[in-house]
Formats: C-alpha cells, sequence, structure tokens
C-alpha cells in the first residue's frame, strides 16, 4: 500500500496528455492519483483465479449497424463550434509531424 | 566490405475497406468528395457522439483473416490508442490491440528464388484519420474529415522477408487477395494500399536479429523496393563503420530518395491503450465463420485450375489474367457472350495491356464493356474487318466503349471483298507502278510488297489483306 508517484511520473504524465500544471496542481495529482492506484491494490487483494477478465460492465454484444449510408452533407453544421475554421475546412495551428 | 550481411523484413500493411460507410457512423467513403462533406458527430469527435460498428467491416476483415490462413479470434474486441494530432479529432484512435479480429495465418509468395511462405502475425480492424493540408504562409493547417473513420485492416507480418523481391510479391499477393475477395481495391498511389516497412541487418549465419528500423509514407511498389534498398546500405554503412543503428522511424522522401528520421525511441510515443468503453464486445460464432467461409469466392489458385480444363488455354495465359480478378472477370464475361476463351484472351493479353501501358492504367481502371468485346471478336471472324481495322476500332472500345458493329457501320470500316471494286483498284495500281510491275516480273518478289501497300492505301485500309494478295498475283500474271 501507500503508492507514491514521482515528480517524473507527473511530469511525463502531464505531458502524455498535453497538460501544463502549475506546482500545486502537480502535487494535488500526485495526491490523486496515489489514492487511485492505492485502490487498485485493494481490489488486487481479490483472489480473481479463473474469472474471464472484463472490458464492459453491460453484458450486451455484437450491436451493429448495416453498411447504409445514413448521412448526408452536414458540413455547416459540423463546423459551426470549431474554434477556427474555413469555409470548407477545420483550422488549426500548422502542425506537421 | 568483407562481411555477408542478410536483410529481414517484416511489413505493417493497411488496406482501406471497400464498405459504403464509415467503420463506426453512416457516413460515405466515397473518395474525392468535398472537404468535410462526408462528416457527422461521430467522426469529428464531437462530444456524446457514440460509435456503432459496421457488420460488413467484421465481414471484410474476417474474409481477409480466412483467406491468409489466419485463426478469427471469436471474442473479440477494440482498444483506444491515445495521441494528439489533428488528424484525429477524438485525440484516439480506436483500433485493436488485445484481441484482434485474426491472427496466426500465412501467405505462400513466388519470386525468382522460388516459392515461401511468410507468416501473418495479426490483423486488426481500426480507422483512418483525416487529412491535413499544411498553408505555407499563413502558419495554420486546414482539417478535412472525409477520411476520418474509414475503415481499414491492418495487416502484420513476422519478420520474414529477405529481399525487396519478397516484399513485392507479398503485397502483390495480399492485393491479389484484397481484391479477389472484393474488400478493397488496394490502389497505393490513392493511399488504399499503405506500407511502413520495418527492416533490419544482420551478419549471414546470425541468429539474433539486428536493431530495426521502420520506414513510412512509402506509396509505390518502386519506392518500396528503392527505400529498402537504400536502408540496406545505410544500415550496412553503419555497422561497418562501427557505429551503432538507431531504432527510429524513417519518412521516405520519394523525389530525393532518401529517408529521414522521424522520431527516434526515447521519444517513442506512449499509445496508452485501453477497451474501448464506447463498443460492446464481438463474439463471432463457428456459424458465422461458415456463413462468411462460404461466401468466399473463387480466388486465383482455384481459377488457374478451372481455366485450363475449363477453357483449354494455356497455363500462360491464365496466369496472366487471372493477375487481377478485373481481367478474370471480364474473361469470363466476354468468353461467356461469344464463346472464344483463347481470342478473348489474346485481346486481353495484347492489344488490353498495350494500352494500359500506353496510358498508364492498371486493370482496376477498365470500363469498356463484354459485350462491345465479344462483338469485336465476331465482327473479326465473320471477316467483316480485318485485323488492323480491328485494333483500331479497339482503341475506340477501349477509350469509349463504343458499339464495335455501330462503330464499323458509321465509319464505313467493312472490309471490301467486292472483287469488282478490288479489281479497279489493282488495274490502276499496277498502271501506275510500271517499275515495281516489271522488277516482279523480273523475278523480284519483295515488289509484290510494294503493289499490296499501295493498293491498300487506295482502298483506304479495308480490303481483304488476302484476297489482294491473291488478286494481284492473278493479275501480274495476265
Amino acid at each position: 500500500m501507500a503508492n507514491r508517484i514521482s515528480d517524473e511520473t507527473i511530469e511525463y504524465v502531464g505531458i502524455l496528455a498535453k497538460l501544463e500544471l502549475s506546482d500545486s496542481e502537480k502535487e494535488a495529482a500526485k495526491a490523486d492519483m496515489e489514492k487511485m492506484l492505492d485502490y487498485i491494490d485493494t481490489l488486487n487483494e481479490l483472489d480473481t483465479t479463473g474469472i474471464e477478465p472484463m472490458s464492459h460492465v453491460f453484458d450486451v454484444s455484437n450491436v451493429f449497424r448495416e453498411d447504409i449510408v445514413t448521412n448526408g452533407d452536414d458540413r455547416e453544421e459540423m463546423l459551426a463550434n470549431a474554434p477556427q475554421h474555413t469555409e470548407d475546412s477545420f483550422k488549426v495551428p500548422r502542425t506537421i509531424g | 566490405m568483407t562481411k555477408q550481411y542478410e536483410t529481414v523484413i517484416g511489413l505493417e500493411v493497411h488496406i482501406e475497406l471497400a464498405t459504403k460507410t464509415k467503420i463506426f457512423c453512416g457516413c460515405s467513403t466515397e473518395f474525392g468528395g468535398a472537404p468535410n462533406t462526408h462528416t457527422c458527430p461521430v467522426c469529428t469527435g464531437m462530444p456524446g457522439s457514440l460509435p456503432v460498428l459496421n457488420k460488413q467491416v467484421v465481414e471484410y476483415a474476417m474474409a481477409l483473416g480466412l483467406a491468409a490462413n489466419c485463426k478469427i479470434t471469436q471474442v473479440c474486441k477494440f482498444d483506444r490508442k491515445n495521441y494528439f494530432y489533428p488528424d484525429n479529432p477524438q485525440n484516439y484512435q480506436i483500433s485493436q490491440l488485445y484481441l484482434p479480429i485474426a491472427r496466426d495465418g500465412y501467405v505462400e509468395i513466388e519470386t525468382g528464388t522460388g516459392k515461401k511462405k511468410v507468416r501473418i502475425h495479426e490483423m486488426h480492424m481500426e480507422e483512418d484519420a483525416g487529412k491535413l493540408i499544411h498553408d505555407e504562409w499563413d502558419d495554420t493547417s486546414m482539417v478535412d474529415y472525409n477520411r476520418s473513420g474509414v475503415p481499414l485492416v491492418e495487416i502484420v507480418s513476422e519478420p520474414d522477408m529477405r529481399s525487396a523481391d519478397e516484399v513485392i510479391a507479398y503485397l502483390e499477393k495480399l492485393r491479389m487477395i484484397a481484391q479477389y475477395l472484393g474488400v478493397s481495391d488496394c490502389k497505393l498511389q490513392e493511399g488504399s494500399m499503405r506500407a511502413d516497412v520495418n527492416l533490419s541487418v544482420r551478419e549471414a549465419g546470425t541468429e539474433e536479429f539486428g536493431t530495426r528500423t521502420e520506414m513510412k509514407n512509402l506509396n509505390s511498389f518502386k519506392a518500396i523496393a528503392h527505400a529498402i534498398e537504400g536502408e540496406r546500405e545505410r544500415q550496412i554503412e553503419l555497422l561497418e563503420a562501427g557505429k551503432e543503428v538507431v531504432q527510429e522511424t524513417r519518412r521516405w522522401d520519394d523525389n530525393k530518395e532518401h529517408s529521414y528520421a522521424m522520431r527516434s525511441k526515447e521519444d517513442a510515443q506512449d499509445y496508452r491503450y485501453f477497451p474501448e468503453p464506447d463498443l460492446v464486445p464481438i463474439v463471432i460464432s463457428d456459424e458465422w465463420i461458415a456463413q462468411v467461409k462460404a461466401r468466399q469466392p473463387e480466388l486465383r489458385t482455384e481459377k488457374l485450375e478451372r481455366y485450363k480444363k475449363e477453357f483449354d488455354i494455356p497455363q500462360y495465359d491464365a496466369e496472366i489474367i487471372t493477375e487481377s480478378k478485373k481481367m478474370a472477370d471480364l474473361f469470363e464475361a466476354t468468353t461467356e457472350i461469344c464463346g472464344k476463351p483463347k481470342k478473348v484472351a489474346n485481346w486481353l493479353m495484347v492489344e488490353t495491356f498495350r494500352l494500359m501501358k500506353d496510358h498508364g492504367m492498371e486493370a482496376e481502371d477498365l470500363t469498356f464493356s463484354p459485350a462491345n468485346l465479344a462483338k469485336l471478336i465476331d465482327l473479326v471472324d465473320a471477316g467483316t474487318i480485318n485485323s488492323s481495322v480491328a485494333k483500331k476500332v479497339f482503341e475506340k472500345v477501349f477509350a469509349e466503349d463504343v458499339d464495335p458493329e455501330k462503330y464499323v457501320e458509321e465509319n464505313g470500316l467493312k472490309m471490301v471483298n467486292d472483287e469488282g471494286a478490288l479489281r479497279e483498284t489493282i488495274e490502276k495500281v499496277i498502271e501506275a507502278n510500271p517499275q515495281a510491275v516489271a522488277d516482279y516480273k523480273g523475278g523480284k518478289e519483295k515488289a509484290l510488297g510494294a503493289l499490296m501497300g499501295q493498293t491498300m492505301r487506295a482502298m483506304k485500309g479495308k480490303a481483304n489483306p488476302g484476297i489482294v494478295s491473291q488478286m494481284l498475283r492473278e493479275m501480274l500474271q495476265e
């Protein structure tokens, strides 16, 4: 028990989530993550031998749609919420990867 | 350089599936629409929107898996692959990591050095990303999400290939399977088939793999072959100089014929995969697999055998024609109409391939109808047109799918078998060419060719060459 999150880990998790955290936010996030990991440790105390891992809480499978076009051109509506857009495209800061 | 090196190559191939709609929404997958006209809240990643899986995607992926001798994963699910890039509006790609749709298969390839099996590690279903267009002046990028959510199957091979030849043979095999199944058109130029090449070198005879690099952005067989040669040389040079190969992703620049490091292992992305909570598991019953199996069309090997038996055409012809599904379909449909398999095969293998090459086309781009090719063959057989006229008419059929009967009629291309008209023309030619006539009579057989040529020209190419030659000889005897 009592998991510790290092400064490096919180820095790395921040980078992955594209979050800029202040020092006090980092400390708060560390405390939250430590609590979460402690809870996982509690779960790990259970003996789960022979139990299938579950990826979904509902006992439902095979929900499909047929391959039929149901959507038309709704561009105006789609672009409406974008912070920046041109007549036909979403506009974002120049990105090259 | 004294050491011998072996190249070890594995491939990740993305195939875009030929469904009508996207993988998780009812938007059209049609290529080339105006930007963002095929989008909805799901494929633009609007908060609160929910994906629903297209059943056809599962069936196409199963068909590919079965054709490549894979085991179908009967309880299969999707996972989230997290990364931030504007071509991906949700900030995650829905893919499969833990339970991909198919595993442990192989395809057989053939190269100059013989046959071999390339093992398939796995195949998984995933969604394509959008397209970014960078504005050079404005420091912004425009995003078009028409491709976002188009279904892909990624096929991951084992590192079983040893040369560019084997890689090309493997890709051609996958393309052929996908086209025969009708699950994708696999056009490298349009991006409906894409390959990432993982390559390492090792000293010949050693077991251990060298450090590998991954090359992206390869969109033609030629680029793939060049990139493999270039990367092999680059890695060997490093090793010979006592340096190490760095594990990294490299981007191939086809214009400069050179690859550049994109990112190294140090800043490799951590995708933090986890089970996709918005999609329920897929449970594939034995019955469902059997149904998909029963629907599998005849693949090339079976077609080859049947062509030789049913149509009695040579092995070579059958091989050329079955190289693409489209060509095989044209052959069967045309033969069905005119009942002359060998002649159909000849028209496809000679004139069709010649024109395709002239126009830089692939079999998939052909638009002429079997009915019109069949008519053309019948016109030649009936002696209505001669073979050189037929070639010209075929160019029209090839380009515009004209009705050859009408075209021949409207342009007055019928072969002239009318002896009266021919006799008149030949008389004029003989009169106008006393020297050639004297030469022929003096024993120069060649002189006949010149007279033939003049007669055919005078008849605008529409005379029956056999009859012209016979009549010329007779009339020169007189």
